[in-house]
Parts: C-alpha cells; structure tokens; sequence
C-alpha cells in the first residue's frame, strides 16, 4: 500500500505540446496528501490538457507526473474523476441512481457481473452524500445541470478515491448550485485530496487550502489569494477580472431589463 | 396466411429469419442510436458488398466475403479512429462507396455470366434457406450473448467510456467488440433486407421504443418486439400484394417510426402548453 506521507502529485518539468504548440511548458508542482487544491487559469491555459496527463489519458511530452509515487495511469491508487458535464448524452437511458452505480464496476470484464448489496448500499450513500438522493429514480434528462453535475461528484465518490479530480464542476450550473458544490467539496477535502480545475474566480473565495494558476506555465502556486501581477500574467487585463470576479459589485445598480450591463 | 405458413417451408424459414433479425436489431440498434454509430453501420453494410463479389469470384459462399468485408471495414474505421488519423466521416464515406464499386468490379472479372445480385441489395427474404437460417441463429445468438454476459459493462462504457476506461474497463476492447458485432448484425440482415434496407431495420425499432421505454434493457426488448411485429406485418403485406419484402417491412417500420415520432412531438406540445396555463392560472389566483 501506498503511506499517506507521500505527495498525492508530484510533477517534474511537465511539458505537453501539441505538435509545435505547447500547451503545458515546464510545470513543477507537487500536491500533498489531504490538499485542497483549485487549479484556475484563462480558456486554453492548459487546465484540461493538466488534468488528462493526470488521469494517464495523455503522455506528457516531457518530466514525469506520479500520483501517490506511481506513473500517472498506472496508479493503484482509486482516483475518483469529475468530468465536464456538457460533452455527456443526458438522454442516455439509465436513472442517477444506475449511472452511480458503474461507479462500483472495478476493473475488467466479469462474465454475467452483478453489483454487490455492498455497491448499491455505497452508491445510495454517495447520492446522499451530494444531496440528491430524492433524485434516485429520475432519468438523467430529468435533472438539471446543477443535479447532474452533482451526480457525477456521487458517481466518482462511489469509486472510493483517495483522489478527487474534478473539472470546470461549476460551468454549467445555476448559482444556487454552485454554492451548494463549493461546500461539498469543502466537506470532501477533510477526508481525501481534491483537485478542483475551474475558471470560476469565485472558487478561491470556497476554503480553498492553496491555489495555482495556470496560463500554458504555472503563474503561481500558494496561498489562496490573488494579486494584480498573478491576474495579469494569467488574464493580460486586470479589467476583465473586475467584471467578473466581483459580479456584486456591478450588480449594485443593476434592473432587470439591463442583464447586458453586467459585462 | 396462416394455412399457407403450416404448410410451406420457406414461409416458415422467413418467419424464423425474421424473428431472429428482430432480435438483433433490437440489441445493436439501441446501442448505435446511442453510440451515434448509425451512419457507421451503414457504411460497414456496403462495404459488406464488396464481399459478396468477391466471394462469387472465388467461387465460395458469397454471405462468408460479405463476413470478412464487414469485419474488416468496421474494424479498419475503428483502427483509424483510435489513432486519430483521418475522420471517421471520411472513412465511412468512402468504404461505403468502394465496397459497392468493388462488388461491381469482381462480379465484373467474373467469367460467363454475371450472377443476379440484386438479392444482396434489396433482400429476399423468402428465399432463406435452412442454411442461412442456421447461420442468422449463430450470429444472433453470439451477438446477443456478448451484449447479455457483459451488460454491465456496456452500460457504463455507452455511457461515459472515458470514465470505464479510468476505473479499468477495457473500452478498446469494448469498442472492438461493438464493432465486430454491429458487423456480425448487418451480415445477418442482408439475407431479409438487403445491404440497401438494412440501416432502416437496425434503426426504425430502436428509435421508436426510445420513445416509450426508460431502461437500455427494456429498450432492448421493445426494440426486438417492435422489429418482430413490423417483420411479421411486412411479410403478410408481402405476401397478398406481391410487393418485395424487403420494401414491406422497411415502408411499414418507417412510417410507424415517423408518425411515432410525430405524435410523440405533437403530445410534448400538448404537456407544455397544458402546463404554462396552469402556472398563469395559478398566478392569477395568488393575486
């Protein structure tokens, strides 16, 4: 087994280019166990192309990345993956509780597999564990991008992770929901590592343990707290974040038949 | 019909044939609506032709070319995807032209007389033999086999097969394995609708029992039912009009999907009309 000392990630001189293009150049960053670490940068940054090398879907260029001390992809270690909402077929004909429960497939193929009293117990947990369980029985076309994104967190939790990788979790979702995922990781964080990957500038204001940010190199890697030089190596335009990262403030004067004055 | 069904061996035989292509089709069709592999399967169906050609040339069996030209254009396209070198589009576009133009050709190098293909193309299925009869049971029954054993695993490599892939689903097998066996399906549907009519057989079932069935198991069945009926429907109509079968079985799965369809759309309006006026009445007696 692996002990809880070592890092959850370590990686060493990290490039990944697309033929001539890099998308990631010389990253070093090492997270440790129990992190809560959220990972933001600018649309092509190479936040994506990040989490693929981590998950062992893509082979870095240059350096190495290990999860838990292994190559990454030949880990031991349960890694519990979030993705992206928007590339899934929600009409997919299966209720949330059965998408939860491949979570608990495990390796290989079983001739005539049947899941396990135990793996259905874990999966009804799971859903419980991010709010939906009412939501069991719904068909996926069913639920609203808050709710689904919510069940892919319960499918990945229903893999038991060590590790929490999660991408652009709050892209597709109402405010309310967001708010609601925000805290659940929180939660999570106590008792596993969670990388969250996000453009969303309000999650560093979401207990966040450290915080790095990405733009094709990593701009900086610490505390949870942003300055004028990381926003502008990140973004270029110091402007731009203050339409977005601080939305209340624009809001103040805002009427319900100027939603275009917002940006 | 039915007196005539008891007493003549090839009606018989094209009832069985039917049935079995039913089944089939109600497992792969349900599975290739989801995985969008539809226009795949139509270009695997023609690149099948080339096989038959072939197989007239050589002189052997020419269902056995068409086996080999199926499972070797599927998976080509899925090699080729794999790696991702040409788009799979531009793939499937071309095997299906260069099977049709191949069977063409080796018929062509054939010495004497060409032989009639139009049976290939179009079907005819009161001609099955006992033989191709034996071959559509092995072929359904390993398809069906290889879905039924795995089930849980399909299930979660249709839906998200990059997350089966990272909890340690072998998906490039999986792929494969569709692959070859939507080849195997399209082989067992030539002998009832031809290599023209397939793609509507593996199609019309699944996509009309995607309106009224919620579980990919249950989809299953009622696509297999649904192609039973439409088969055995087609073939009475078949029988009394004298018109191919083929076109009777495709027609009738057609319409019925369409106007399903149509209907379908029609009570969706109906639900959220009915609903927008019970929200403003509500509206209104709050105030």
């Amino acid at each position: 087994m692996t002990n809880s000392n070592q890092p959850a990630l370590q990686m060493q001189n990290l490039s990944v280019y697309y033929g001539n293009t890099p998308a990631l150049h010389n990253v070093n960053l090492t997270v440790d166990h129990g992190e809560y670490l959220g990972i933001i940068g600018p649309n092509g940054g190479g936040k994506t192309t990040l989490i693929r090398v981590i998950l062992g879907l893509l082979a870095p260029t240059t350096g190495s990345v290990l999860v838990y001390g292994k190559p990454a992809g030949h880990t031991d270690v349960k890694i519990g993956y979030v993705p992206q909402i928007a590339p899934l077929d929600r009409r997919f004909p299966i209720t949330a509780f059965e998408a939860v429960l491949t979570g608990r497939l495990g390796r290989g193929l079983v001739p005539f597999h049947r899941y396990s009293k135990s793996d259905r117990l874990a999966a009804s947990e799971a859903l419980e564990r991010v709010g939906i369980a009412q939501l069991a029985e719904r068909r996926l076309s069913a639920l609203s991008g808050g709710e689904f994104q919510r069940l892919l967190i319960a499918r990945a939790l229903a893999v038991e992770p060590k590790l929490l990788l999660l991408d652009e979790p709050t892209a597709n979702v109402d405010a309310g929901s967001r708010e609601k995922i925000y805290t659940l990781l929180a939660e999570l964080s106590k008792t596993m590592t969670v990388i969250l990957v996000t453009h969303d500038l309000l999650a560093i204001s979401s207990q966040l343990r450290s915080l790095a940010c990405l733009s094709g190199r990593l701009v900086y890697h610490g505390e949870p707290q942003l300055n004028t030089d990381t926003v502008r190596a990140l973004y270029g335009c110091p402007v731009d974040l203050i339409a977005h990262g601080v939305p209340h403030r624009v809001l103040g004067d805002h009427h319900e038949e100027g939603d275009n004055l917002v940006c | 019909m039915l007196t005539a069904l008891l007493k003549y061996q090839f009606l018989q035989n094209a009832v069985l044939a039917g049935l079995l292509a039913s089944v089939l089709c109600g497992v792969i069709g349900v599975i290739i609506i989801e995985k969008k592999l539809v226009m795949m399967s139509g270009g695997i169906a023609h690149a099948s032709y080339g096989g038959v050609g072939l197989g007239y040339l050589l002189g052997i069996e020419p269902i056995f070319g068409a086996i080999g030209f199926a499972l070797l254009s599927a998976l080509g396209v899925g090699f080729v995807k794999r790696r991702g070198g040409a788009s799979a589009d531009v793939l499937i576009g071309l095997f299906w032209s260069l099977g049709m133009a191949l069977g063409i050709f080796f018929v062509a190098l054939m010495p004497g007389y060409p032989p009639d293909m139009s049976s290939y193309l179009f079907g005819n299925i009161l001609a099955v033999t006992r033989a191709d009869l034996y071959l559509t049971a092995v072929l359904t029954g390993a398809v069906v086999l290889v879905v039924a054993v795995f089930f849980d695993s399909w299930k979660a490599y249709l839906f998200d097969d990059e997350f089966a892939r990272l909890i340690g689903q072998p998906t490039a097998l999986l792929e494969y394995l569709l692959l070859a066996t939507i080849a195997m399906s399209v082989v067992a549907l030539i002998r009832v609708v031809g290599i023209i009519l397939a793609l509507a057989m593996l199609t019309a079932p699944a996509a009309t029992a995607s309106l009224f069935t919620k579980g990919l198991g249950s989809r299953m069945a009622a696509s297999a039912a649904l192609g039973a009926v439409f088969c055995f429907a087609g073939l009475t109509i078949s029988y009394y009009t004298g018109i191919s079968s083929g076109a009777t079985i495709v027609t009738l799965s057609g319409a019925v999907c369409l106007s399903s369809y149509g209907v379908r759309a029609l009570a969706d309006a109906h639900t959220r009309k009915h609903a927008a006026m019970e929200h403003s009445r509500e509206e209104v007696s709050e105030k």
